[in-house]
């Protein structure tokens, strides 16, 4: 469903992606852990050409898109509708209120009626818990309700699989919970998803794999079983080491 | 008999006299606020504002010529006074067959100035902006064109009003300069009924009067909209 081939990101001279492969199958969470500037966040926002990669090939449930050659705002675009993504810090739209977030993009990017609009945003607003937050401004959320503000808008645009990066990071320790049971919902639903996250237990319960990324490379995939207890690569054992310091 | 008897009229009623000037002056005055000054004020501003937003996009697209053109406009308004930009367009123009009538002429001028002062203040709003607002909206697949429109422009409007309203403030003032040209703007009205009383200490007052007036109306409209564009941000 989607497949990464040989995919390299430089910003200047420094190279962040060296060369990245994946496939991913549909419905299938993959959490991606690694050390700060191993290049996680980079290689989510590669797949939503927030960043465009210096070569290789991306195929997102049959739509490809080769980087090495010259690529058209069309590619991009059609990329993006494939994907979703939730940011670190929600990024969601201050001077729009909770369902205006998430009627947006259905509204101006897919030109849906908003009559029709709404009642699908409502019901993404109640699946995550804010159906009565509605006419909430972001500031008059908490950061949990933010988040997942920002994970109904990812979802209205019917994504095929969503990008997570890091969506619990900047959450008060109480707030971690309630975002993370979003997710695991969505996953039992089936989405697609790939997570950059440091929820040890999250990865545990969710993910069918790990990848363990460094220095731009992917070191080590497996279950989340294997790659936390049996860890082959050195690096992994030492990053795992550090978390559980 | 007949001047000194007036002399003794006016002696006797001096104050009379004022409190006559300044009433019936002050219908004339009101007058060329209503019908020059106000909408001089109005349109200039309005197109002033559009043109002051392509500039900022245009310096901001990154596009080298295109950038290079806002600045060049930027650089000529901002470095020249605007009173020699109105004799330019009036008066110069004019003289080699391209006659412009005042009123437009000074629309002319007042956009081109506003225009450049305030495109500086909507690049810096919209700079002010995060980047996570852009990515945000390109996430959902938004264009270039309907992020700026539904996300970007919105938040920069509110962090702009303050300085445009500084602009606004000031373009009612200047407006005066228009008198220069030969627009029956209040002060040039002013300057005529002073000719004719004369009494510049009390007609330049009165005229200042109305402007602060104007202005004072201006600034509790400032409020207003600050108040509802602040709707959205935490007090
Ligand atoms: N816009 C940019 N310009 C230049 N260098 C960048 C840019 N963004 C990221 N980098 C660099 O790319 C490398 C990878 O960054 P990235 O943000 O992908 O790491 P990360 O794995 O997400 O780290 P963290 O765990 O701290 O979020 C880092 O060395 C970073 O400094
Ligand atoms: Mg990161």
């Amino acid at each position: 469903m989607l497949s990464i081939k040989n995919l390299h990101m430089n910003f200047g001279s420094l190279e962040v992606l060296k060369g990245i492969d994946l496939n991913i199958e549909k419905g299938k969470v993959v959490v991606v852990i690694g050390p700060s500037g191993s290049g996680k966040t980079t290689l989510l926002r590669c797949l939503n050409v927030l960043e465009t990669p210096s070569k290789g090939q991306l195929s997102i449930n049959n739509q490809d898109i080769d980087f090495s050659k010259k690529i058209t705002r069309k590619d991009i675009s059609a990329i993006r509708g494939q994907t979703g993504m939730v940011f670190q810090t929600y990024n969601l739209f201050p001077h729009l209120t909770a369902l205006e977030n998430v009627m947006e993009g259905p509204v101006t990017v897919q030109k849906q009626d908003k009559k029709k609009a709404r009642p699908k945003a409502v019901e993404l607003l109640t699946k995550v818990g804010l159906g009565d937050k509605l006419d909430y401004y972001p500031f008059q959320l908490s950061g949990g309700q933010q988040q997942r503000v920002g994970i109904a808008r990812a979802l209205a645009m019917n994504p095929e699989v969503i990008l997570f990066d890091e969506p619990t990071s900047s959450l008060d320790p109480e707030l971690v919970g309630e975002v993370l049971q979003v997710m695991k919902q969505l996953a039992q639903e089936g989405m697609t998803m790939i997570v950059v996250t440091h929820e040890m237990n999250f990865a545990r319960d969710v993910a069918d794999e790990v990848l363990f990324m460094d220095g731009g490379h992917i070191l080590e995939r497996g279950h989340p079983e294997d790659v936390f207890s049996h860890p082959e690569n050195e690096r992994t054992k030492q990053f795992l080491n550090l978390l559980s310091e | 008999m007949f001047p000194a008897n007036d002399l003794i009229l006016s002696a006797a009623t001096g104050f009379e006299r004022y409190v006559d000037i300044a009433q019936s002056s002050f219908w004339p005055l009101l007058k060329g606020a209503l019908l020059y000054t106000i909408p001089l004020t109005l349109i200039a501003f309005s197109i002033g504002l559009m043109l002051a937003v392509i500039t900022a996009l245009f310096r901001l697209s990154g596009i080298k010529v295109l950038g290079g053109i806002a600045r060049v406009y930027i650089s000529i308004i901002r470095g020249t006074p605007l009173l020699v930009q109105l004799f330019i367009i009036f008066f110069g123009l004019g003289s080699v067959g391209i006659k412009i009538d005042p009123f437009p002429a000074a629309i002319i001028g007042f956009s081109l100035n506003t225009g450049a002062y305030a495109s500086e203040i909507i690049r810096a709003a919209i700079l002010s902006i995060p980047k996570g607002q852009w990515e945000a909206a390109y996430s959902i697949n938004m264009s270039y064109g309907q992020t700026l429109k539904r996300v970007i422009l919105p938040q920069a409007t509110r962090v702009s009003i303050p300085p445009l309203s500084n602009s606004f403030i000031s373009l009612v003032k200047d407006t005066s300069l228009a008198s220069t040209i030969l627009v029956a703007e209040m002060f040039r009205k002013s300057q005529e009924i002073v000719a004719n009383t004369y009494e510049p200490l009390l007609l330049y007052t009165e005229a200042a009067f109305i402007y602060w007036v104007l202005c004072f109306i201006l600034s509790l409209f400032q409020d207003q909209i600050e108040n509802r564009l602040n709707r959205y941000v935490k007090t």
